[in-house]
């Protein structure tokens, strides 16, 4: 249900505004921070805490750059969803996303026709490095294992950060 | 999304120094007054250079974004992994008016009889259900919503 995965704390609106001011990245200048805050009308001090302690903790998951995966030469993009034992899927997700070469790991709901619970994202430059690292995963998953498929991503149809409304409606 | 066409599977000639700054900097770009000349100490190489750099990587579309990660369902909100069995016919169509929709982030073709994967982003469950009907019903396509229950990992570094 939607309702057990939502997190609706109520939002600090100083870091709302933050975020909405920084939806399309930092810009890159000498000093970009001094920027921020200037639009912000807050110090440069006040937003440094603020990200600070967005940082620690993890609203901000990271700063800098976002590669492009193609332009990197990663061709080869997977969502590979596996069915796993329901009792099993949460011990072994935190072992497989835990592997060096996984970008993201999550557990989502089946249905009557999706049997899949585990949802892990892998990348390569080509097909030999992919099918290697899924195989690698699925020793992982040992006798919990029921099935899996990998989707292939053959093209980006939209690609922009999630937003958020800076005021409540 | 107009830049989304460009983006797709373009590979880039990069020069030593773009793969430099691409693995430094998916990581911990500092948070200082100036950013930049703190790397330019690290590096080896001037703060001017350094900008020049992360400008021409994002103008060619090596980089995506340059800045914060927002972990944003931190923030408040609710979101939701999404997928459309879709005609190939209809595909482009389909397509058009799934990304018309504002709080549709990221949209995928892959592989598979379930051929478009898309995230939404909503202020609230409600809105993010009535959405995801609404797109069934305009689009006349079979169609999953699958929120994440839970979360084990998103991070990666991909060395360039």
């Amino acid at each position: 249900m939607l309702a057990s995965t939502s997190r609706l704390e109520s939002p600090d609106p100083l870091q709302r505004r933050i975020v909405s001011v920084l939806q399309d990245g930092l810009p890159v200048t000498r000093h970009p921070y001094r920027e921020i805050a200037a639009q912000l009308e807050i110090s440069e001090q006040q937003l440094q805490k603020e990200m600070q302690s967005m940082l620690d903790s993890g609203a901000i998951r990271r700063i800098g750059v976002v590669p492009n995966h193609y332009a990197l030469g990663y061709r080869f993009n997977l969502m590979v969803v596996w069915d796993i034992e329901d009792n099993e899927v949460d011990a072994i997700g935190e072992r497989i996303g835990a592997m060096e070469f996984v970008s993201h790991c999550y557990r989502r709901p089946r249905f009557p026709d999706w049997p899949y619970n585990l949802f892990v994202m892998v990348h390569g430059k080509t097909r030999a490095e992919v099918e290697d690292k899924i195989e690698r995963v699925r020793e992982q998953t040992g006798a919990a294992y029921r099935s899996h498929t990998a989707l292939n991503s053959t093209k980006i149809l939209k690609k922009t950060g999630l937003r958020i409304r800076s005021e409540e409606k | 999304m107009s830049n989304a066409r460009a983006l797709h599977q373009q590979i880039q000639q990069l020069s030593d120094f773009d793969c430099l700054l691409i693995n430094t900097l998916q990581s911990d770009f500092p948070l200082d007054p100036a950013p930049f000349d703190e790397l330019a100490g690290r590096l080896d190489y001037s703060a001017e250079a350094i900008m020049a750099g992360v400008k021409s990587l994002l103008d060619r579309g090596v980089i995506t974004r340059f800045g914060p990660l927002f972990n944003i369902e931190q923030l408040g909100g609710q979101f939701s992994l999404c997928a459309l069995k879709v005609p190939e016919r209809r595909f482009d169509a389909v397509a058009e008016l799934v990304n018309s929709y504002p709080q549709v982030a990221h949209n995928y073709q892959r592989e598979h009889e379930w051929n478009m994967w898309f995230v939404m982003a909503t202020e609230s469950a409600a809105e993010l259900l009535a959405l995801f009907e609404e797109i069934l019903q305009r689009t006349d396509c079979p169609g999953l919503n699958l929120p994440k229950e839970k979360e084990f990992y998103v991070g990666l570094n991909l060395q360039a």
